[in-house]
């Protein structure tokens, strides 16, 4: 198991500087560039920035220095946002994100489990189509939406939920709701079906035979294997939702890291790019290892090469 | 059983719920002040002994701006946040006039080349230093300095003596044959500070108001120099000098800026009544006006489109304004491509289009019809440039108000240049980012050349980070463009289409609409204005563009809110505003 972890682990930063390599690369044949604005400016300015931040230097040669200065824990300055560090700005706003994030798993988690357990319990009975109408409508309606909806209802119109910022515990409530949407109605889903499929299973109906509640059969017995798809699910939805949402942080105003992801990209801010593609690439990694060892925990039928 | 099971579930559901809307009615009702900041506001609302006038309000005037270093923000919601920050030499008051700032006086020569500033007395930083001529000869060569590369450095003191050293001299491939040097910049200050001598290399009439405009606002040297470009990003290193400075700046979320206790100038400080104000760094226009809906906001400038039709303006009794703004929304035509050098085919598309329909249908009367290139809104020598452009063209503007007639001229042009009823005319490309209301003018423009001179039209929507520089390069046929004016003078946006402009992406090119540019500058107002008016009768005539509305801001304001004032500069003053509680 050791083995198997170090190896994962070692992949796993190959493949972020894989990542790094490519973005590196292509975001440099995309066109326009970081210092473009409606307002021209002069030849010898524009110069003087490529020079400042090292843009001058060939393709190559950059990306070495970048890789180089990277290693020794150094982002360098954003080219948008003079004056900051692109560490500075993730590692302010990453713990934003992270905690918005890690909230929003924790209730769609709470929610999701037991609304898909009474989904699968009661099959075609009347609880079972409720959940599954409401599990179909937190898919396809997009956060855009529920988002403004939320803030309209709640903040225009009834005035009891603060409309932006995280400043005290209430305000967490609508972009937490917000954010949980989806991935509670997926985890429903995902649990009902999963559910299903584990009751169907010779050794439930053993258990029926041996006379144990249904209770008992189905916290005891088909809960621990049906989870197993909801736990493999739980990493990439961590990683994606820390990486911060950009829609639901911008409704609700809030500092987080979906924000800079995107705008740093329409800005061609070139080391923000860098700096939380990488982050983003190192957290799905992580999280994708960390599911990796918690299903060998849960399953232990599973074979870890 | 099961039935039990859901009812549990649900009332625990309830209960929830319950505990969630409890906390959230708490809160409501205790920060009934906009904005709950960490305990921020150190008095409790309605323990204060003056109840009429509120410790602090939140308004809505942008996003996070990326920069406030006055010599590298380009953007309109950054020098909001410079005027009220700082104070320049010269500050522009309500009724748009050029006024004493931190200069108390000033005087210019006959001949408009040397401007000399009389400091106030007792001037300070807003860490409590001294502030004098020193500072702005700093901040005036900062700006020439070519490793900081400021965005507005050569509109503001490229007509400074000594600028073309101060930059470099480069030979005729781009090559230095001198090393830059700030030093040579002929902006000298007394050996006491007390007066600040600036030399022109020509006359510059409308110095007073670049002297006014943000990028001119004096920075700290002892800051600057210690902390390099990050001094702008935290308040305890952001010294200004105007009426607020900034106690905090959460990036995306606020910036909330203080009463500057050490503040003297040109404002009336004992107008400067309010303690705090928020300026809220929202994004999304839907966060912008839930935040006016719930009272956080006293004032959003970012209005959804959407809620527009169902808003009511303020001469109605309503809190919805709309005020001119100096800029021209107009569309390049590229020149140096067939049909657009053709006089004749640029007619035809400059009058085929319904300008009212845009402005007032389109654009949901948010932009105003232009049938000039130079709007409302723009001073003269006397009176506005505008109206005296319509007067001195016998009461009319360049472009027809009359469309019907419009239309048959556009057809008749069309026909001159050979193509009649647009037959053999080759089918064009325009070029738009996508935001506002650009697409649908777009696709307006489809419509509009099709029904009326029968052309077809692709539209080419193209991601903005590559949309400006491809405009620039000259590489599209026609394209949205647009221009915000950054002081009053109609050169500003005159000058767009002298041929060697950075901003000229038509590459227009006509000897005597450069020679009217170059004539108008000079050191008599008369003069300057009259020539300015002869350009732009000869880029009308040449349609040398197309101009299609002028820019308005419009916004949403409590009427609680007072004392503050919308200048065409498309910035808020809230120096002397205030809350009525």
């Amino acid at each position: 198991m050791g083995k198997y972890i170090v190896k994962r682990i070692a992949m796993g930063i190959l493949s972020v500087f894989i990542v790094a390599t490519l973005t590196f690369f292509l975001m440099n044949l995309v066109p326009g560039g970081p210092f473009v604005a409606e307002k021209s400016i002069s030849k010898a300015a524009q110069e003087a920035l490529e020079a400042k931040f090292g843009l001058d230097k060939p393709l190559l040669q950059r990306y070495t220095t970048y890789m180089t200065d990277f290693l020794h824990g150094d982002m360098g300055f954003s080219l948008r946002q003079r004056g900051r560090t692109v560490s500075d700005i993730i590692f302010s706003k990453f713990p934003v994100s992270a905690r918005l994030a890690g909230i929003a798993v924790v209730v769609a988690l709470c929610v999701g489990i037991p609304l898909g357990c009474i989904s699968a319990y009661n099959r075609g009975k009347l609880a079972d189509n409720f959940i599954i109408v409401l599990g179909t409508c937190g898919i396809a309606i997009p956060s855009f939406i529920s988002s403004v909806l939320l803030l309209y209802t709640f903040g225009s119109w009834l005035k009891i939920l603060p409309t932006m910022g995280l400043n005290d515990a209430v305000s967490y409530i609508m972009p937490v709701t917000a954010l949980a949407i989806y991935p509670t109605a997926y985890i429903t889903r995902l649990m009902r079906s999963s559910l299903l499929d584990v009751m169907g299973q010779d050794y439930i109906r053993t258990a029926k035979a041996k006379g144990l509640s249904s209770f008992m059969i189905l916290f005891k017995h088909a809960l621990r294997n049906a989870l197993l798809p909801v736990i493999a699910y739980v990493g990439p939805m961590l990683a994606s939702l820390m990486t911060g949402s950009f829609v639901v942080e911008k409704i609700f105003t809030i500092p987080g890291l979906g924000r800079e992801f995107v705008s740093s990209i329409t800005n061609r801010d070139y080391t923000m790019i860098m700096g939380t593609t990488i982050i983003l690439a190192a957290l799905v990694i992580a999280a994708n290892v960390i599911v990796d060892i918690l299903y060998k925990i849960i399953d232990p039928r599973i074979k870890l090469k | 059983m099961n039935v039990k099971k859901i009812l549990a579930l649900a009332l625990a559901a309830l209960m929830v719920l319950a505990m969630a809307a409890c906390g959230g009615n708490n809160n409501g009702g205790n920060t009934s002040t906009p904005a709950s900041n960490g305990g921020n506001n150190a008095s409790e609302p309605g323990t204060t002994g003056e109840p009429t006038i509120a410790d602090e309000f939140s308004v809505q005037i942008g996003p996070n701006p990326e920069t406030l270093d006055p010599a590298l923000n380009s953007a309109v919601d950054g020098g909001n946040m410079l005027v009220t920050l700082f104070e320049t030499l010269l500050i522009i008051d309500e009724n748009l006039e050029v006024k004493p700032g931190q200069a108390e006086s000033y005087t210019v020569s006959e001949d408009g080349l040397t401007w000399t500033f009389t400091m106030r007395d007792g001037l300070k930083w807003s860490d409590g230093t001294d502030l004098n001529a020193k500072d702005f000869e700093y901040t005036f060569k900062r700006l020439a300095d070519v490793n900081l590369a400021a965005p507005y450095g050569e509109t503001v003191v490229g007509m400074v003596d000594g600028y073309q050293d101060a930059i470099g001299n480069p030979d005729k491939d781009g090559n230095m044959t001198t090393e830059p040097d700030i030093e040579k910049l002929n902006v000298k200050a007394s050996d006491d500070g007390k007066t600040l001598t600036v030399i022109l290399s020509y006359p510059c009439p409308y110095f007073d108001k670049l002297v006014a405009f943000g990028t001119m606002s004096p920075v700290q040297k002892a800051t600057v120099e210690a902390n390099g470009d990050a001094w702008a990003t935290t308040p305890a290193t952001y010294v200004c000098n105007g009426p607020y400075m900034i106690s905090e700046w959460t990036p995306s979320e606020r910036i909330v800026v203080k009463k500057n206790p050490n503040y003297s100038g040109g404002w009336d400080s004992s107008r400067i009544v309010t303690d705090t104000i928020n300026f809220l760094l929202l994004e999304d226009s839907s966060a912008s006006f839930a935040a006016y809906n719930s009272g956080t906001a006293v004032m959003i400038k970012d209005v959804p489109t959407e809620e527009i039709p169902s808003l009511t303006k303020v001469e109605d009794g309503g809190d919805f304004y709309v005020d001119t703004i100096l800029g021209t929304y107009y569309l390049s035509m590229n020149l140096n491509k067939a049909p657009f050098n053709d006089v004749n085919v640029r007619k035809a598309l400059n009058l085929a289009i319904d300008r009212d329909y845009i402005a007032n249908v389109i654009m949901q009367g948010t932009y105003s019809p232009a049938y000039n290139f130079v709007g409302p809104g723009v001073s003269d020598a006397s009176g506005m440039f505008f109206d005296n452009a319509k007067s001195a063209n016998g009461g009319k503007t360049y472009i027809s108000e009359d469309y019907e007639e419009n239309k048959k001229l556009a057809q008749e042009a069309l026909a001159a240049a050979g193509y009649p009823n647009g037959e053999g005319f080759p089918t064009i490309t325009y070029s738009t980012n996508d935001a506002g209301y650009h697409v649908a003018v777009a696709e307006y423009l489809q419509s509009a050349y099709k029904e009326v001179l029968g052309i077809t039209m692709n539209i080419d929507r193209v991601e903005w980070a590559s949309f400006t520089p491809m405009r620039r390069a000259g590489d599209y046929e026609m394209s949205r463009n647009g221009w915000v004016m950054d002081y009053n003078d109609a050169s500003n946006m005159i000058e767009l289409l002298y041929s060697t402009n950075g901003n000229n992406d038509g590459k227009y090119n006509s000897a005597s609409f450069d020679a009217a540019i170059d004539s108008s500058r000079c050191a008599d107002q008369g003069d300057h204005f009259k020539f300015l008016h002869n350009a732009e009768k000869i880029m009308m005539e040449d349609y040398a563009c197309i101009p299609v509305a002028y820019y308005n801001d419009f916004w949403l304001q409590s009427p609680s809110l007072k004392g503050s004032w919308h200048s065409p500069y498309g910035y808020w003053f809230f120096q002397y505003a205030y809350v009525e509680e």
